[in-house]
C-alpha cells in the first residue's frame, strides 16, 4: 500500500483502505444514518453519484491541488466512501460504472497536474508510483515528455479505438514512446475506472444501515434512466457480405476469413450444420475436416473453449475489413445493425 | 499423393534426419515449448513436450515426419490441451514470404495443378483441361522472389535495431525452405505481450492505420513547420527520406502536399504501407500459441531445409538449404519451367521420363511437378 498524505486521500480516495479510514477517524457507518450533522455527508454522497450518472465529474472542494479547508478533507474523503455504501446497498450496476468511470476522470486531472509538476530529480512522486504500482507502466521523464516502454504502451493502448493511439501514431524512439502528461494518463483511464469499479465490487456489501434508505431508493429509480433497447436489423455486416461473396464464387478465402464468417454466424446462433455447406465451393474444400474446425469453433469438441467473432481492429490489420458508413464505428461485427433505442 | 511417392520422400526425409542431425536441434528451453510434427498424407500430431536434442533426433527417426514444429511460445505444461498449457511468453515472430510481395514476376513461375483431374497448366483460373475451378498453386520461386524477401528481412531489422532498441544478436533470421523467411526476436521487452497488442506492433511494422495528423497535416490551418524533417528517428525519418527524398526537396513538396489537402494526404499514407512498410505476414505474429517450422527440419512444400542464415546477403536457398542426397533416381517430370538446384539446371519437362538426383526428385514430387517411374 502507497503511503499517502492528506492532499493525496482527498485527490486518490480511492488509494485508502475505506474501512480503516473510518476507524482511524473514529467513526461507524451507523452514526452517519443517526447525527443530523453527519447526515449531511450521505446527501452529498449521492450528489456525487448523481453528477458520476449524468456523465460529469464531481466539483470537489479542492483548490489549487490543495484541499482547501482543514474541514474539507473528511468530507472529501467520506462522501467517496459513502457513495461506495450507498452504492453497495443499491447493487445498481449500472450506477457503479457510471460512478467508477466519474471518479477515474475526476483523479486523472489530479494525476496528469502532478505528473506536469515532477521535476527530474523525484522520480519517486506518488504520481509515478500510483501508475507504476497500479497498472505497471513504467514512466520516466525526458525533457517535456514521459517515456514508456513501448509494450507497457501497448498493453494499455490496445483498448482504445481511436486510431491517434496505435503505435504507428506514436512518436517511438528506442523502444519507447513519447507521451505528454496528458496523455500518460488517458493511457490508464480505462484502467483507472477498473481500478476503482472492482474496489466497488470486491467490497463488502452491509446491511441496510438506518437513515441510509432513502438515498438508496433514490439510487434504483434513478438507475431506471439508464436501461436501454437494442433492435437489429438481422443484416449482415460488410466483411461477413464479403466473406461469402468471395465463397460463393468458389475462390480462396484465407483461414483468418473463414474464422471471421464462421465465429459470427455461430454468434449468431447458426449451427455447424448450417453453416459447414458455405464452404462447400472453397478449393481445399473438405467435408471431414470443415465439420471438425467448425466443431472446434463452436466448443462442441476439443477444448471446448467457444471461439468469438474477431474485433474490426484484427479483421482491419489482416485485411479482412470492408468498413463502410453503416458500420457506424461499431469495434466488433456482431455490433452492425444494433441500434439503441 | 500415390503410395510410391510417398514412400519415396519418407525414405529421402528419413536418410537426412539421419545424416544430418547437427542441423537438428532443439531451441533454448526446449522444455518449456509445445513440440509437432505431421506425417505425410495425415493430420497434425501437437501437445508434445521434448526435452532435448536426442529425444528430438528420435522422434525424427520413429516417425519420419513430413514436417516438424515447434512453439515460439514458452509453457508450465506444454504438452496439456491447449487451456491447461499455463502460457507464460513467447518470442516474437515474423514470416515473410514471397507469395505476399505482388511481385510481377510470380505469374512467371506459378503452376496451377487441377485438384479434381490434376492436370498441370500456367492458367490461374480454371482448369484448361476439365473446368474445374478448385486449383491448387504451386510456385518455383525464383532470384527476384528470394531477393525481394531479403529486402523485406533488412526492412525489418532496421525497424527492430532503431525504433525497438532490439539487440542485433537477438535477431534470428532463417530460410523458411519454400519461399521465404522468418526472423525470430529472442529477449525483447515484447516476450510476455498478447495477441492483441501484437497486431498493433504488427500495423506499426507494415505501416498501417497511419493518420494525417501523425506526419504534420492537420484538417484546419495545416502548418507547414508540423512536417517530418530529417535527422528524427523512426517513421518520421522513413517517411521524410521516401516522400522529400532529399532536404532541398523538402520544401516544394510540402507545398504540394498542402496543396492537395487533407484526405490526398491520407491516400499518400495509405499508398506508403506497400512501398516502404513491412510486408510480414500479420497472422503469424499475432498468434502466440502457434507451433512454427522447426529449424533443421525439412519443409514438405519443397524438400528443401529451413535452416539459420549466417550472411542473408550471401545466402542461396537453392545451393546452402538443399541437403537431400545426390544418388539418381528415374521420375516422370511434368515441370512446365526451369530451375536449379545446387548449381545446376533442370527442367522445363513435359511429361517426360528422366533420371535425375534425387534432391531435384525430392524438389519436384513435393511441388506435385513429378512422380516416381
Amino acid at each position: 500500500m502507497l503511503a499517502l498524505g492528506q492532499d493525496e486521500i482527498a485527490k486518490y480516495p480511492f488509494l485508502a483502505d475505506a474501512g480503516q479510514y473510518l476507524k482511524d477517524k473514529g467513526f461507524t457507518l451507523e452514526q452517519f444514518g443517526v447525527d443530523p450533522d453527519l447526515k449531511e455527508l450521505i446527501l452529498k454522497a449521492y450528489e456525487r453519484i448523481q453528477v458520476a450518472a449524468d456523465g460529469k465529474i464531481y466539483k470537489s472542494d479542492l483548490i489549487d491541488n490543495q484541499v482547501s479547508k482543514e474541514a474539507a478533507l473528511p468530507r472529501e474523503v467520506f462522501s467517496f466512501l459513502l457513495a461506495i455504501v450507498l452504492l453497495k446497498l443499491s447493487g445498481m450496476h449500472t450506477l457503479i460504472k457510471r460512478f467508477s468511470l466519474a471518479e477515474a476522470r475526476r483523479a486523472e486531472k489530479y494525476l496528469e497536474k502532478d505528473l506536469a509538476n515532477i521535476s527530474d530529480e523525484s522520480k519517486n512522486q506518488l504520481a509515478v508510483r500510483v501508475i507504476d504500482d497500479l497498472f505497471s507502466v513504467k514512466v520516466e521523464k525526458q525533457d517535456d515528455y514521459f517515456t514508456i516502454p513501448v509494450s507497457d504502451y501497448l498493453k494499455h493502448s490496445i483498448n482504445f479505438h481511436e486510431r491517434e493511439w496505435k503505435l504507428i501514431n506514436r512518436h517511438v524512439e528506442n523502444g519507447n514512446v513519447l507521451l505528454s502528461p496528458h496523455e500518460t494518463v488517458r493511457l490508464i483511464r480505462k484502467e483507472l475506472g477498473t481500478y476503482i469499479n472492482s474496489k466497488i465490487v470486491n467490497a463488502k456489501t452491509p446491511t441496510m444501515i438506518p437513515g441510509f434508505e432513502d438515498s438508496v431508493n433514490k439510487l434504483v429509480l434513478l438507475s431506471k434512466k439508464f436501461k436501454t433497447f437494442t433492435v437489429t436489423t438481422g443484416e449482415y455486416p460488410p466483411c461477413v457480405k464479403h466473406a461469402l461473396e468471395i465463397l460463393e464464387k468458389g475462390e480462396n478465402l484465407p483461414h483468418s476469413g473463414r474464422f471471421m464468417l464462421a465465429t459470427f454466424l455461430l454468434s449468431k446462433g447458426q449451427t455447424v450444420q448450417q453453416i459447414a455447406p458455405l464452404f462447400k465451393n472453397a478449393p481445399d474444400y473438405n467435408a471431414r475436416v470443415t465439420l471438425y474446425q467448425l466443431n472446434h469453433l463452436a466448443g462442441t469438441s476439443g477444448s471446448g473453449t467457444q471461439y468469438s467473432c474477431p474485433s474490426c481492429e484484427k479483421l482491419k490489420t489482416q485485411s479482412l475489413c470492408f468498413a463502410t458508413s453503416e458500420c457506424n464505428n461499431i469495434i466488433n461485427p456482431l455490433q452492425f445493425g444494433k441500434k439503441k433505442q | 499423393m500415390n503410395e510410391n511417392n510417398l514412400k519415396f520422400l519418407e525414405e529421402s526425409f528419413k536418410k537426412y534426419y539421419f545424416e544430418h542431425s547437427e542441423l537438428i536441434l532443439v531451441p533454448e528451453r526446449s522444455s518449456e515449448r509445445e513440440f509437432g510434427f505431421q506425417k505425410f498424407n495425415s493430420g497434425m500430431t501437437r501437445h508434445i513436450s521434448i526435452k532435448d536434442d536426442k529425444e528430438l533426433h528420435l522422434l525424427c527417426m520413429q516417425n519420419t515426419p513430413s514436417d516438424v514444429y515447434c512453439s515460439n511460445a514458452y509453457y508450465t505444461f506444454p504438452n496439456l490441451p491447449m487451456n491447461e498449457k499455463d502460457w507464460k511468453e513467447a518470442d516474437l515472430i515474423f514470416d515473410i514470404d514471397a507469395k505476399d510481395l505482388n511481385l510481377s514476376c510470380r505469374e512467371n513461375h506459378t503452376i496451377s495443378i487441377c485438384n479434381d483431374c490434376n492436370e498441370i497448366s500456367k492458367n490461374h483460373v480454371k482448369c484448361l483441361k476439365c473446368n474445374s475451378i478448385k486449383l491448387e498453386k504451386k510456385s518455383l520461386p525464383c532470384k527476384n522472389c528470394i531477393n525481394s524477401s531479403k529486402i523485406e528481412v533488412t526492412k525489418l531489422s532496421e525497424i527492430l535495431i532503431n525504433d525497438f532498441k532490439i539487440n542485433k544478436e537477438n535477431i534470428h533470421v532463417y530460410f523458411s525452405g519454400n519461399e521465404g523467411f522468418h526472423v525470430y526476436v529472442y529477449n525483447s521487452q515484447f516476450q510476455q505481450i498478447g495477441s492483441r497488442e501484437r497486431s498493433d506492433l504488427v500495423d506499426y511494422i507494415m505501416f498501417n492505420g497511419a493518420i494525417p495528423e501523425t506526419f504534420g497535416m492537420k484538417k484546419f490551418k495545416p502548418n507547414r513547420s508540423s512536417f517530418p524533417d530529417f535527422g528524427k528517428s523512426g517513421w518520421q525519418e522513413r517517411f521524410s527520406k521516401q516522400i522529400f527524398g532529399s532536404k532541398s526537396k523538402r520544401s516544394k513538396i510540402i507545398s504540394e502536399l498542402l496543396a492537395n489537402g487533407y484526405s490526398s494526404f491520407q491516400k499518400t499514407l495509405d499508398d506508403l504501407s506497400n512501398s516502404i512498410g513491412v510486408k510480414i505476414d500479420p497472422n503469424v505474429t499475432m498468434d502466440i500459441h502457434r507451433i512454427f517450422r522447426m529449424p533443421g527440419s525439412i519443409n514438405s512444400k519443397s524438400g528443401l531445409t529451413k535452416i539459420f542464415c549466417k550472411d542473408l546477403s550471401k545466402f542461396d536457398p537453392y545451393n546452402d538449404a538443399s541437403y537431400i542426397a545426390d544418388d539418381s533416381v528415374e521420375v516422370i517430370a511434368n515441370c512446365p519451367m526451369e530451375f536449379k538446384l545446387k548449381n545446376k539446371k533442370f527442367g522445363p519437362y513435359t511429361n517426360e521420363k528422366i533420371t535425375i538426383p534425387r534432391f531435384a526428385a525430392v524438389y519436384m514430387i513435393c511441388k506435385k511437378l513429378a512422380t516416381l517411374a
